[in-house]
């Protein structure tokens, strides 16, 4: 079998550009293996979160985009202007940095996605919400207040509770945007623990909001510096013994 | 002068000033409410007038009214919260929607008589509905659009952009993302903004002069291509070309219209602060 078939995800060769002639990523080719947590990491404005956008095609929401390469999702090229955008979304579910409740109740969050898939069954959106919320490392606390307004969670609950959310999909892949940026030490090892969790049936990628972080979750690890791949591969090595000078800089803290 | 006396002084001017503002409608409503209140009974806002509109009711002018009010909503509501959602959700910035908006700002600024002479040329007589209730609502009703749609729009664009993309990002389509999240949170702003179109189309009456309404007609409308009285109009008529026309039922009218108005001014100010203590944003 051809590294290909292999991976979950196939980019290759991608570039972003935009509209003002900045580039963002720059001929990014990169494997995503199923089952495993890749970590996108660098320092701000290297193109991972354009990465991860590019991912479940939410870059197509923001004007003056222009892409150029291939994504392969399962050997299908999501590039593609005649791909169902909807559904491909509901196979690769994103996590944003910051929590975004919806205004309605917990409950209600976790159900919003599937009911707007069509899902009607009352027993199978209550089993989703439960799944969901397990997986996510919250069904404990918050299982008695189910309907109450999403907002009134702490930081840290309202982040699970996106992950929930997303979840609740049962997408293929899971993106996740410094989705523990705004979170105190606690919520934050509570989210990498549901990710090493949710990771056997899900393929995660991550950028995570410091190195520290990148070097504790990363099966893999992807480092971008100004838009360009500059080394990706197995965590354990890229960690510990990067094969390009700037991994090594970054990685040992000499910038960034 | 020391800073302290300075600070002093305009922190007076401008106190003076937000009362000034305030004393003008606490005059009419008193002056009207003083000089009207003795002619409102039940016969006075049940009864068809009488004896050249001198004496007995106001009836079929609160109906008219009511009438008139209701049919601009129902075509001005619909029409402007579309146009809203296509500016706010749909429209990119183009030629086209510039134009749009141009259009939309300059409807504001056209003067209501104006509106009433089209109302007149396109619906009355090109279209042949006469001078009925039809007629003088669909005047109403492209009067009241711009402020329909301006307010809409603003309380549409007021929602967060995170919600729409957290929508989009969870699998859902551009319509089920505004029918979900964005319309019912903008829901309480658009209502303001409905309610007060509709307020400034209840009082008018300059549209409906040859539009709808009726000098004298002593019944209640039969259908909607009939005319109707209506309060604005038969205030302007009993003070201007009745002879002889007791004042009382004069102010009496103007403080039913008056009350009318407020009151539609109370629901919206309600629905706003309800919505605000209820927000989760």
């Amino acid at each position: 079998m051809s590294a290909a078939t292999l991976a979950k995800i196939r980019v290759e060769h991608l570039s972003v550009q935009y509209d003002d002639g900045t580039e963002s990523l720059r001929d990014i080719t990169l494997d995503i293996p199923a089952n495993q947590i890749t970590v996108l990491f660098g320092p701000a404005g290297g193109g991972k979160s354009t990465l991860l956008r590019a991912l479940n095609r939410l870059n197509d929401l923001v004007e003056g985009v222009k892409l150029s390469g291939k994504i392969y999702l399962d050997g299908e090229d999501i590039t593609q202007p005649r791909v169902d955008v909807v559904s491909l979304r509901r196979r690769v579910g994103m996590v944003f940095a910051q929590p975004v409740p919806l205004p309605m109740s917990l409950r209600q969050n976790v159900t919003y996605g599937l009911e707007l898939a069509g899902v009607r069954q009352a027993g199978k959106l209550e089993l989703a919400v439960e799944k969901s919320l397990r997986a996510a490392a919250l069904w404990d606390e918050v299982k008695d207040r189910l309907d109450d307004p999403a907002i009134a969670l702490s930081g840290g609950q309202q982040q699970r509770l996106c992950l929930a959310r997303v979840l609740a999909l049962e997408p293929e892949v899971v993106l996740l945007d410094e989705p523990t940026s705004g979170l105190d030490p606690i919520s934050t090892s509570k989210v990498e623990a549901s990710l090493q969790e949710i990771k056997k049936d899900y393929t995660v990628v991550i950028v995570p909001h410091s190195v520290q972080q990148a070097g504790r979750i990363a099966d893999q690890a992807a480092f971008f510096l100004q838009g360009e791949l500059i080394e990706a591969g197995p965590g354990k090595e890229l960690f510990l013994a990067p094969q390009n000078k700037r991994t090594e800089d970054y990685v040992t803290g000499r910038f960034g | 002068m020391s800073r302290q006396f300075t600070q002093r002084l305009v922190f007076a001017l401008i106190t003076l000033a937000a009362v000034a503002t305030v004393t003008p409608i606490v005059l009419v409503v008193g002056y009207i409410a003083w000089l009207g209140l003795p002619a409102i009974n039940g016969e006075f806002l049940s009864a068809l007038p009488r004896d050249g509109m001198r004496a007995g009711g106001i009836w079929p002018a609160i109906v008219g009214t009511l009438y008139l009010t209701l049919g601009t909503a129902v075509v001005a509501v619909p029409l402007g919260i579309a146009a809203a959602v296509y500016l706010s959700e749909y429209a990119k910035d183009s030629r086209l929607t510039r134009a749009i908006r141009i259009a939309i700002i300059n409807l504001a600024g056209i003067p209501s008589v104006v509106y009433g002479l089209f109302g007149l040329g396109l619906f009355v007589l090109f279209l042949r509905f006469g001078t009925s209730i039809v007629a003088g609502c669909l005047t109403l009703a492209i009067m009241t659009l711009p402020v329909i749609i301006s307010t809409a729009e603003e309380a549409l664009r007021a929602v967060p952009q995170s919600f729409r993309l957290v929508s989009v990002s969870l699998g859902g389509t551009k319509w089920q993302t505004i029918r979900r999240v964005v319309l019912p949170q903008a829901l309480p702003g658009i209502l303001t903004g409905v309610i007060l179109g509709l307020e400034r189309a209840a009082g008018e009456t300059a549209p409906i002069l040859f539009t709808a309404a009726a000098f004298f007609l002593p019944r209640l409308p039969n259908s909607v291509f009939d005319a109707t009285m209506a309060l604005p109009y038969h205030l302007f008529v009993i003070s201007t070309q009745v002879p002889g026309m007791p004042i009382r039922i004069q102010y009496g009218t103007a403080l039913v219209l008056l009350t009318f108005v407020l009151s539609m001014n109370l629901v919206a100010t309600l629905i706003r602060s309800r919505a605000r203590a209820r927000r989760q944003w």
